[in-house]
Formats: C-alpha cells, sequence, structure tokens
C-alpha cells in the first residue's frame, strides 16, 4: 500500500513537470521542470529498490548533466527568442504522428500484458551496491572499459567544440 | 525485502508516457535545447523501464546496463552542448529550422 503511494506519488510528478518542461516558453522554467522529472524518476527507482541508481541518478543526471545544461543557457540564453515562436511548422502533423506512437505501443502492451512474468516471487539482494559493482567488474568489464573511452573521445570533442580557435 | 507490489504494466505505462512526451518535444520544438532536454527525458523512460524489469527478475543486469545508459547520456549532452555553443557562436541562432546550411 505504501509502496502504490510512492508510486503514484512520483509518476504523476515526473508526468506532469515532463508536460511542462516541454510546453514552457522559458528554457530556464524547461531546464527547472526537467530536473523535478529527474529527480522523480529517481524516486521510482528506490520504489524499485535501485538504492545505487537512486544516488547516481541524483548525483550524474541532476548534480552534472542538468548543471551543464543550465551553464550552457546562461551562455546562449536571448531574450529574444523568448517572443518568437516556440513550435515549428509541422507541430500538429508531428504531435498527432507522436501520439499514434504512444497509442501503439499501449496497445501492444494490453495485448501482451498475459505474458508478463508475474513479480511476486522475485527478491531483490539487500547488498544493490555490492551485487551492481560487482557485475559491473565481472561480466561487464570490457564494456565498462569501452565506456571508460567513449568519455573520454567525448570530452574531447566538448573541448574542440567550445573552442574559440582550434 | 518485500517483494514487489504494482505490476510491471505501472512501470511501462509510466515510461511510456514519459517516452511520448519526449517525442513530441523533440518533434515539435523549434528550440535545440529544449530538443536535447526531450531527448534526456527519453533516455530516461528508457531507464525505467530496464530497472523495472531488473527489479520483476530479481537480476541486477537491468541496472548496469541502466548505469552505461547513463554515460552515453552524459557523453551524448557534452558533445550536443559543445555544439550548440560552436553553432551559436557563428549564426546567432538557437532555432532548429534556421540550421540549414546544408540544405539547397
Amino acid at each position: 500500500m505504501f509502496s502504490q503511494a510512492v508510486f503514484y506519488f512520483f509518476a504523476v510528478l515526473a508526468v506532469a513537470s515532463a508536460i511542462l518542461m516541454v510546453t514552457r516558453r522559458n528554457i530556464v522554467h524547461g531546464a527547472v521542470f526537467l530536473i523535478t522529472t529527474l529527480l522523480a524518476t529517481a524516486g521510482i527507482f528506490l520504489q524499485l529498490e535501485a538504492e545505487f541508481l537512486f544516488v547516481v541518478q541524483i548525483i550524474l543526471y541532476v548534480g552534472g548533466i542538468m548543471v551543464l545544461f543550465v551553464f550552457v543557457i546562461m551562455l546562449v540564453n536571448l531574450d529574444v527568442s523568448m517572443r518568437l515562436v516556440q513550435f515549428n511548422h509541422q507541430r500538429f502533423v508531428a504531435g498527432t504522428l507522436a501520439l499514434i506512437l504512444g497509442a501503439q505501443v499501449f496497445l501492444a502492451f494490453k495485448v501482451g500484458r498475459g505474458m508478463l512474468p508475474h513479480p511476486a516471487q522475485q527478491v531483490m539482494s539487500p547488498k544493490n551496491t555490492e551485487a551492481v559493482g560487482d557485475a559491473l567488474f565481472t561480466h561487464y568489464m570490457l564494456p565498462f572499459e569501452i565506456a571508460s573511452i567513449l568519455l573520454l573521445v567525448a570530452m574531447i570533442g566538448a573541448v574542440v567544440m567550445a573552442k574559440r580557435r582550434v | 525485502m518485500a517483494p514487489l507490489m504494482l505490476s510491471p504494466e505501472h512501470y511501462l505505462m509510466l515510461s511510456l508516457a514519459l517516452f511520448t512526451i519526449g517525442v513530441i518535444g523533440v518533434l515539435t520544438r523549434r528550440n535545440v535545447i529544449i530538443i536535447l532536454m526531450s531527448i534526456e527525458l527519453i533516455l530516461n523512460a528508457v531507464n525505467i523501464n530496464l530497472v523495472a524489469f531488473s527489479r520483476l527478475w530479481g537480476d541486477v543486469n537491468g541496472q548496469v546496463f541502466a548505469i552505461f545508459v547513463i554515460t552515453d547520456a552524459a557523453a551524448e549532452a557534452a558533445v550536443g552542448l559543445g555544439i550548440i555553443l560552436a553553432f551559436f557562436r557563428n549564426r546567432e541562432t538557437l532555432l532548429a529550422d534556421e540550421m540549414d546550411l546544408l540544405k539547397w
């Protein structure tokens, strides 16, 4: 019962602030609403007993990526851009197509719901961080190293892109 | 540890709602920064699915995949924002439909 209340609270918070993020005129407001969505998702992770990801979500997404976004918004923000039309020419076609995509996946879930496994039997290990670290450094050793190379490449790419004269 | 109380459809529906909102944002907005933030929202919706199924199977592999997705999101945000900065310096605009140098 408590678990359900937590889920519905964070789910409504996440969806509502996501809608506000997409529709706001001011980019800074959009960024703040995206932060709210990400924090609500962190709450969902905690409700799913993924404690390590809960902390990673807050530190990395909210503390890292969103601060980067807010910095770039500060560097490029134009007061003129708030007075322009915020949606492009194909907005109605694009919105309808996106909603049709959503309805399609919804129908697929409705049809296939009987094939999902029964959730009540499984229990997670109480040592979540230890289990994640164990999987990350044994089974996923090579992907982990590749991810570090990816981050190095992204770092060099970002520096090259943001430099004035290369 | 108590077993999971909610059915997996709850998480699938939440993830689907966030994903659809993100797609609408990518397809309809003109501002490039909002488009990039909508992509972050889409990746986040995927993460909810991964963690929900990880909980469903009582297995930690889905969470490891979610960590890799977060890594990719960080790399994508860094490079994307660098491109936006470089573009803004050249053209003084942030609107996606004015980025038409390669169009004829």
